[in-house]
């Protein structure tokens, strides 16, 4: 209300009152409402194990693909998702996208089942070939694994 | 050489940016018409200058100069002409420049087509702008300079990243950043009018034609980024609420606020406070999406070209300008004339409640895009806020400022007859009406909000032509009395309606394609078939296809429907040997409005070990009139720019020429 002018007319601003109160109390309802279920939390494989997501919950898992785990049966893939001290089984249908490689960063959105293995229902891609998701980057410097020198590596040549 | 040139050319920019900044404030100061003039000449000067420094970048792309580092890190001998110059604005540095280029242009462009601005107003644009250019160039040539050096220059480049080599995504930049840019001479003209103590209805009428011009780039921008994503991603999606997207998002509802209260100042002197404070949110908006494009402090899968160190810079230069734009504003704004009055029932209150719907929806898309970062620093814990969200909080929020919309246009100035327009507007309350309960009658399966999605777009649409019926008096006079009102409406009138209806129309694409598309995935050995809505498609041949840069496997199929073949989709899957990444060709069939849209996968083998690939096509329906709505309403934004009445030069005077021109 602050941003708006001051009128010395009192019925405007009531009805600029009226108009926006509701509105904002719509969006304030919804947002706290929507918050509630679309977040998704991030687990790294060994937070993932100590913190023990409940069974179903929608959460994104990301780590490095461990090399030689990419295993495909018919349209099911199965691969290992590993920050280095833990590592958690991935069972996805689908296609991977393009830039799915072995050895390199990957998040999953899925949901642990009872036993602890993980489905993943959405396998996302990056685009840049040198850009590691920052909760990958975070989760594997929080296991001391991070291989990169200080920082995510820049796109940049001369840096390289 | 070259490269010296042009870190020459850019070094001289700084300069004469700084330049510009003193010297006009000084002009404005000291009332001198000398240094005003200076000031001005400075403007060109600068963006001639950045010209310079840009077209030597871009000639190093095109030779492939590689000792250059920028070029070595993303050209490639190999690379089609288009790409090397694409790749120009395709990394940090790069694109840092094409920015500067826009700054210093629209800088250049009010110094030079300004006339008829009040003298004082136009020196202290001229001065924001500079000041503003003076931290984006300071920014380029110290921290991220694209004419550094290497030494030894390498023999080949690292290419360009090969989802960037695309028609589509080389001209998005360029419109991109002309409507984020855009907005800076917006934001220069709010920091005037504070500096002056003076919001008017001329001042509105100065700011409407650039914010619609950035607007209409910003409109372009985005649905060629949607367009991209639709078809070179391959998941057939056009939208998915990434930071990336909503960070381009979020200065485009500003801007279109921005224009509607606008109008409000310009015919009623109502809002000043208001449309200032619109005016430095938007390139604030624009400010942030640049550093949250760039540094990567969110996850998002379009990253490109992010360096965290750098953008720490970003959000420094953010906090600097934004933070002296709302100072100013908290400072001077309670000074302003308060507006009109109006009733509660009028076409300015249908825009101020367009505005605060438009508002609240951006909130709630900063909000969202916000969050992770938010919840990170108080709980630290790493989140990530999906769709879900968005079309939880957005999608209603704007869904009731579509439904006002048509009622707006009809209103009257200062007191409106509600009952009237709603009597006017019956007919296109009833086609809205039919069309949601034919889309929930027949489309199958049967979703009753995409039906009301539906209803809303041909709300919006004869809503719309109801309002430009209305203005020609459609039914009530004679044809040729009704087809010359058509001709005599201003151009203004039409730009709107064509915005009014490409919303309307983009409406009707997103529900309907989000909500009735058909996936299908198969793996299919050569003379296979599979099914994908009413179609069937059977791979005749897959091929080994040597490209410019690339090697590719090729499929070809055929589509048939009821038996009869309607096209032979080729999707391809390719490999980049320079980057070694792999990208998918996705194969597009024009049904119509429609789209038959084939990806192909990996090769497998079947369970007799003969080969197969995984084939994944999508049936999207009426998927163009997404990308159809927004080039409707940046035509009509377009339009309304070549109006008379806003065109730059001519501002005062244009109220007789425009009647002669009706009349004639």
């Amino acid at each position: 209300m602050a941003l708006l002018p001051k009128s010395p007319k009192a019925r405007r601003r009531l009805y600029v009152v009226a108009a926006i109160a509701p509105v904002l109390a719509v969006a304030v309802g919804l947002s706290l409402y929507a918050m509630r279920d679309a977040v998704v939390f991030f687990y790294g494989p060994s937070q993932a194990q100590t913190q023990h997501v409940p069974p179903g919950r929608v959460v994104r898992l990301g780590g490095l693909v461990e090399q030689g785990s990419v295993v495909r049966h018919g349209d099911v893939v199965t691969f290992a998702v590993t920050d280095k001290v833990a590592t958690t089984k991935v069972t996805y249908r689908g296609d991977l996208p393009d830039l799915f490689r072995e050895g390199q960063g990957v998040v999953a959105q899925g949901a642990f089942d009872a036993s602890g293995a993980f489905t993943a229902t959405q396998v996302l891609a990056k685009h840049d070939e040198t850009y590691m998701p920052r909760e990958v980057a975070d989760a594997l410097k929080a296991n001391g694994e991070w291989r990169g020198a200080g920082a995510p590596k820049t796109a940049y040549a001369g840096v390289r | 050489m070259i490269a010296e040139l042009g870190a020459f050319a850019l070094l001289l920019a700084l300069c004469l940016s700084a330049a510009q900044a003193g010297l006009s404030a000084a002009g404005r100061g000291l009332n001198s018409p000398l240094l005003r003039g200076a000031g001005e000449g400075a403007a060109a000067a600068a963006f001639g200058a950045v010209a310079i420094a840009f077209a030597a970048l871009t000639v190093a792309f095109v030779t492939s100069d590689f000792s250059v580092a920028n070029v070595a890190a993303n050209s490639h001998t190999d690379k089609p002409l288009l790409y090397k110059v694409a790749g120009v604005w395709g990394s940090h540095e790069g694109s840092l420049l094409l920015w500067c280029l826009c700054l210093t242009g629209f800088g250049a462009a009010v110094a030079l087509l300004g006339r008829g601005l009040p003298a004082g107003l136009k020196s202290l644009t001229v001065a924001s702008q500079g000041a503003l250019g003076v931290l984006f160039l300071a920014f380029a040539v110290f921290a991220s300079n694209p004419f550094l050096r290497l030494d030894p220059a390498p023999l080949q480049g690292r290419s360009l990243n090969p989802l960037l080599q695309d028609p589509a995504l080389a001209f998005h930049p360029p419109f991109l950043y002309g409507g984020y840019v855009g907005f800076s001479i917006v934001f220069s003209f709010a920091i005037a009018a504070l500096i002056e103590g003076r919001v008017d209805a001329a001042w509105a009428r100065w700011v409407r034609p650039w914010t619609l011009a950035a607007w209409s780039l910003l409109t372009v921008g985005i649905a060629l980024g949607a367009f991209w994503a639709y078809y070179e991603l391959g998941w057939g999606g056009w939208w998915f609420w990434d930071p990336v997207e909503n960070a381009s998002f979020m200065p485009w509802l500003v801007g279109a606020a921005l224009l509607h209260s606008a109008i409000v100042t310009e015919k009623r002197g109502a809002l000043p406070g208001w449309t200032v404070f619109l005016a430095l949110a938007a390139f604030t908006f624009s400010m942030l999406g640049a550093f949250l494009v760039r540094s990567g402090v969110l996850t998002s899968v379009h990253a490109f070209a992010v360096d965290p160190a750098r953008g720490v810079l970003l959000l420094g230069i953010l906090g600097v300008a934004a933070g002296a734009g709302f100072a100013l504003f908290a400072w001077r704004a309670p000074s302003f004339a308060p507006g009109g009055v109006f009733a509660p029932v009028s076409r300015e209150s249908t825009l101020v409640l367009n505005n605060v719907f438009l508002s609240a929806a951006t909130a709630t898309v900063l909000l969202g895009t916000l969050y992770p970062l938010i919840v990170e620093a108080v709980r630290g814990d790493a989140v990530s806020v999906g769709a879900p969200y968005f079309n939880l909080t957005f999608v209603p929020l704007i869904a009731a400022a579509l439904v006002i919309l048509p009622a707006g246009p009809l209103l009257a100035w200062k007191r409106g007859d509600l009952k009237g327009v709603l009597q006017r507007l019956w007919a296109a309350a009833g086609l809205a009406l039919l069309a949601s309960v034919a889309a929930y009658a027949l489309y199958d399966p049967k979703k009753a909000f995409a039906a009301l999605g539906v209803g809303l777009g041909v709300w919006l649409i004869a809503g719309a032509l109801v309002e430009v019926a209305e203005r020609a008096k459609l039914g009530r006079v004679s044809g040729a009395e009704a087809w010359r009102r058509l001709k005599g409406l201003p151009r203004g009138a039409w730009g709107m309606t064509l915005a009014h209806v490409g919303l309307g129309v983009f409406v009707l694409g997103a529900c309907t394609e989000t909500a009735w598309k058909v996936e299908a995935a198969e793996t299919l050995a050569l003379g296979q078939t599979m099914r994908a809505g009413a179609y069937e498609l059977k791979l005749e041949q897959a091929s080994s296809v040597d490209g410019p840069n690339y090697l590719a496997e090729r499929g070809v199929l055929v589509a048939t429907k009821g038996g009869r073949e309607v096209c032979r989709p080729e999707p391809e899957r390719r490999f980049y040997p320079a980057g070694r990444q792999t990208t998918s060709e996705v194969a597009l069939c024009f049904r119509g409005l429609s789209d038959l849209y084939v990806v192909l996968g990996e090769r497998r083998a079947t369970e007799a070990g003969e080969p197969a690939w995984l084939v994944r096509a999508y049936w999207n329906p009426w998927a163009r009139l997404i990308f159809l709505g927004p080039l409707l309403m940046a035509i009509g934004g377009a339009i309304s720019l070549s109006d008379r009445r806003l065109r730059l030069a001519a501002v005062r005077k244009a109220a007789p020429a425009a009647k002669v021109e009706a009349a004639a």
